[in-house]
């Protein structure tokens, strides 16, 4: 049976319950909650007069009361130290969200830690060590005395290569500006560690190399504009599931004709519809059935293409509007450069890309009418683009990137109303780092450095790549090998000698091995081959600025205690600085010691000031406490002046038409089609007969670090699921939820089998980076020239383990496209 | 399948009116109101819930919901006997469940769908599965769908007895 909690009762907050601005730490949209809280022992009434809302709560609550909260945003946390009463529920009066809750956020606080209901009791509360066998809690100074010891020997003998680190860039939980700054200024100030990665990628690069290659930053538009577009054009993203507010309040009262009061008010003088979507993705997706239902299946576009053949689509698209004529010659004239060589570098028919992506011409000639063609009178077709992981971790990222921005330009969509070139973004984000120019480009591709035995030691922040990498397969077996050769020396002298074991340490690491520190907040699967595990605090532990995907600044501000001994990122930072300074001194180095010094942060705010304040654009107008005042609506990056203490932001990038290049025009890329571009794919689609496209699901966040912990999502999800037409689960044999291997010449996974007869034969989804099945294991280690993954065209074979095992007896397969009544 | 149809219109309509409504108890659909209601006490339920009859097996046809409310008016839901037997059904041949129809996510009305048994919220697209305890097919809800304890009389009475998830839109099922 389906899980149930079987609560039938809640607390209620009292009129002076605490009130804390709390942002959505998980994905980019940054959905506006409010944390009430209260002491135990107490709590308000049902009459109006006494709780929090104002609100007669013996009554049945309408639909969208601001007045509830479901068990799930419910728990007894601790406060500065002692128990209270918490609710983070969502706040009607934040513009992004309206008052709506994802199925992810809306569990903030169910997946809070707590030692008196038990949630996320697997939190890190401790440092630990690697003793007598097993991870073993010690206290701060013991654990990152032994991380700076063994990190100063290594770079000591091997030099700032021998240090591999893996860290966050974003925002949200596991990142925000305090703690990207801490780690930036460790190990790009301090030091120049240029062999660094990112969470979900092998190196230290941008996803969209392409778009800022061409002038054009990847935010650039507001989500209001959503709203004004005439048209949606969103690519390789399922945005009710990715971005569900986004989408629900922002993208669908335009599909459903409710933003045209707005339309007309903010753009005169021009005609104006309800909008029209199109969808490039091989597969069916719950934002085309949703989006159907909204704006009629007449204005919605769904372009299946053959994975990885968007580029062709989109060259096809820009000569299309190009002949036609169906473009903004002011803009290009006034603001670009290169547009006539584009057209001709990228010439490509209807027809030619009709061959290429599977598609009908029609629809491609749709498209482009869709698109550009101006509306009656001969007003300028307002665009929006919109794209995601379908395109970033897909075939040739670079140039495909750059050809859709090249759409964007000739149209004349950037910086204007309802329009946008914009990625829709995973995380948020919240980077603030000294130059990272030692990198190189392409930056160094870490995890072949790990897997041929390079470096000696590597630091960890709150990364799990044995969920989220590609090649994972290999790179799972070279990382156990290396540390568990530490390990072994480790254990082999006594744990209590520290200066044996720092020489067995770099003993083993002589003889290939690696030291692993793992910085998180829960244990993770590369943290089950770390040698010093470090806890760290989340998102509402600590103070903590992010930005959302139009650039949307918000202060969570923080409402309950770290667990244990858990510090934030940032001054977990310091410590670890602090410590490698006597480390380094101890070693009769003072120069290099000296390096380490300027980390004397107190609080999370020390480091935002130390950060933020001074070197990102605008940051000298904020501050803590004009964010708290500005409650979960803040200001769209960057500031830009004060109006008494409230910052005044941007609402859109390059309306003023200069664009990031040193001649302030946008500049047209040619980017011609080279087929699969990543080394090892063509080969893997000729040899095996499924593609394994993979991506998210709405339930689960990120890898479910820890979604893995909710008996909501486990129940949900024991497995990853493994969607394939019915078809093509008769000849294999297969009956919904049969336990199957995926596999291929990268190494095999696990999943589900889920039957989905709108799929595509032989086209597979599989659920991506969950921890009981990583979809990574089949991904080939192929990349494009500046090191980004290729997690979508994967291909592999399929067999059948098991029957459907007890833990999916449960379930339901059914359709989870809506549709009308 | 008249009801069923009902409850589809009711949730079009409130659908196209989302953000003018201002009360969903006042809408809800007229169903049987609990009589009579006596105390019960089922495990694990902390609170005493009233024990309420909503139909007789008779009146049931095989996949039409029935309206209904549990535990009290403003609290709607449907009684539906799915035709095939299902874990946590009754009756005489297994197949008879009850769900709220408020939808855990917003509150919109759910409307059923006889094709797959579901109940469908026109708000943001939340999917149950009447055939699986009200599982969440996809949406938005952080929680699985209530269901309704029943128990059946010698009679064929359909009686509640409790709620296995809080209600919408209540701070307790019971309101008080």
């Amino acid at each position: 049976m389906a899980f149930k909690r079987n609560i039938d009762r809640l607390p209620i907050p009292p009129r002076d319950a605490a009130v804390h601005n709390v942002t959505c730490h998980f994905c980019i949209v940054g959905c506006g909650y409010k944390a009430y809280s209260w002491p135990v022992g107490g709590q308000g009434g049902t009459a109006a007069t006494e709780n929090a809302f104002g609100v007669n709560l013996a009554e049945q609550q309408p639909a969208e009361s601001p007045a509830w909260y479901a068990p799930s945003m419910y728990n007894i946390v601790r406060q500065n130290g002692r128990d209270v009463h918490l609710i983070i529920k969502p706040d009607h009066d934040c513009e992004v969200n309206s008052g709506l809750g994802s199925v992810r956020g809306a569990r903030m606080a169910e997946t809070s830690y707590s030692t008196t209901t038990n949630t996320l009791a697997a939190r890190l509360t401790d440092p630990q060590i690697w003793r007598y066998g097993t991870l073993s809690p010690t206290s701060w100074d013991d654990a990152l005395a032994l991380v700076a010891e063994v990190t100063q020997r290594v770079v000591a003998q091997q030099g700032e290569d021998g240090l591999i680190v893996s860290a966050f860039d974003h925002g949200g939980a596991g990142g925000g500006y305090e703690n990207t700054w801490a780690t930036g200024k460790l190990y790009f100030e301090s030091m120049k560690v240029k062999n660094i990665r990112i969470h979900n990628r092998p190196a230290y690069n941008s996803e969209v190399h392409g778009s800022r290659d061409m002038g054009v930053g990847e935010l650039n538009n507001c989500y209001e504009d959503a709203e004004l577009a005439d048209t949606l054009f969103v690519v390789g993203a399922n945005s009710l599931e990715t971005q569900t507010n986004y989408f629900l309040n922002h993208w669908v009262p335009n599909l459903r004709g409710a933003s045209l009061d707005k339309k007309r008010a903010q753009l005169p003088g021009e005609p104006h519809a309800a909008a029209r979507i199109i969808v490039v993705d091989p597969r069916r997706t719950v934002t085309i059935a949703a989006s159907e239902a909204e704006a009629g299946p007449e204005n919605v576009l769904h372009l299946a293409i053959n994975s990885g053949t968007d580029l062709v689509l989109f060259n096809a698209l820009f000569t299309e509007v190009a002949a036609r004529g169906w473009v903004d010659r002011a803009f290009i004239a006034a603001s670009t450069s290169g547009f006539d060589a584009a057209v001709t570098a990228n010439a490509t028919s209807i027809e030619q890309a009709a061959e290429l992506t599977g598609l009908a011409a029609e629809d491609i000639r749709k498209a482009a009418a869709w698109i550009a063609e101006p509306k009656q009178g001969g007003a300028r077709r307002r665009t929006m683009f919109a794209y995601e992981k379908g395109l970033i971790w897909g075939n040739d990222n670079y140039r495909t990137n750059q050809s859709l921005v090249n759409i964007a330009l000739a149209t004349g969509n950037i910086g204007r109303p309802g329009g946008g070139c914009v990625r829709l973004g995973g995380h948020q984000e919240g980077y603030s780092r000294p130059s990272d120019a030692h990198v190189g480009r392409p930056a160094a591709y870490v995890d072949q450095l790990l897997i041929n035995d390079k470096g000696g030691v590597h630091h960890i922040w709150a990364c799990d790549h044995f969920k989220t990498t590609l090649n994972a397969s290999e790179f799972k077996r070279a990382y156990k090998r290396r540390t568990d050769l530490v390990k072994a020396a480790m254990d082999s002298v006594p744990a209590g000698d520290r200066a044996a074991q720092v020489e067995a340490i770099l003993g083993a690491i002589r003889q290939g091995g690696l030291f692993s520190v793992d910085v998180d907040i829960v244990p993770s699967q590369i943290g089950s081959c770390a040698h010093v595990v470090l806890p760290a605090a989340t998102s509402g532990e600590m103070n903590l600025t992010s930005m959302n995907g139009e650039r949307r600044m918000r202060l969570v501000e923080r409402y309950m205690d770290p667990p244990g001994q858990a510090l934030p990122d940032a001054l977990i930072v310091a410590r670890l600085a602090q410590a490698l300074e006597s480390a380094w001194r101890a070693a009769g180095d003072a120069a290099t010691a000296d390096k380490f010094k300027g980390y004397d942060w107190q609080t999370e705010e020390d480091a935002f000031e130390d950060g933020y304040r001074k070197h990102e654009k605008g940051g000298e107008f904020v501050t803590y406490a004009r964010l708290r005042a500005m409650g979960t609506n803040g200001f769209q990056e960057p500031a830009t002046a004060l109006d008494g203490e409230r910052i005044i932001g941007t609402k859109r990038l390059f309306a003023d038409g200069k664009f990031n290049r040193p001649d302030g025009r946008a500049s047209f890329a040619a980017t011609q089609w080279r087929g699969l571009q990543a080394e090892g794919k063509q080969a893997e689609k000729d040899k095996f007969p499924f593609l394994i496209n993979n991506g998210r699901a709405n339930l689960v966040w990120q890898n479910a670090y820890l979604d893995q912990h909710s008996d909501l999502v486990r129940d949900r999800f024991p497995l990853p699921f493994l969607q394939i037409h019915p078809d093509d689960m008769a000849e294999l044999h297969l009956a919904e939820g049969d336990l199957v291997e995926v596999f291929n010449d990268n190494g095999a996974t696990q999943a589900m089998v889920w039957p989905v007869p709108t799929a595509r034969r032989r086209q597979t989804f599989m659920l991506f980076a969950y921890p009981s099945g990583v979809q990574g294991n089949v991904v080939g280690k192929g990349v494009n020239e500046l090191i980004i993954p290729n997690y979508k065209q994967s291909w592999g074979s399929i067999r059948k383990i098991a029957a459907a095992p007890a833990s999916v007896q449960h379930l339901t397969f059914k359709s989870q496209d809506y549709r009308l009544a | 399948m008249a009801e069923c149809d009902k409850l589809a219109e009711q949730g079009r309509r409130f659908f196209l009116s989302r953000g003018a409504v201002a009360a969903v108890g006042a809408a809800a659909v007229a169903g049987t109101i609990p009589a009579g209601a006596a105390e019960a006490a089922p495990a694990p339920a902390r609170i005493a819930y009233p024990v309420a009859r909503l139909a007789n097996v008779a009146d049931l046809q095989p996949n039409e919901p029935m309206p209904i409310s549990y535990p009290d008016a403003d609290s709607p839901g449907v009684v539906i006997r799915l035709g095939t037997p299902v874990e946590g059904g009754v009756g005489p041949d297994g197949d008879i469940v009850a769900f709220s129809t408020l939808c855990p996510h917003k509150g919109f009305p759910l409307f059923f769908r006889a094709d797959d048994r579901s109940l469908t919220c026109p708000g943001h697209y939340s999917r149950f599965d009447c055939e699986k305890g009200g599982l969440q097919i996809w949406g938005q809800a952080t929680a699985n769908l209530a269901q309704f304890r029943l128990s059946i009389a010698a009679n064929g009475d359909i009686t509640a007895i409790g709620v296995d998830e809080l209600i919408y839109g209540r701070v307790s099922n019971v309101l008080a």
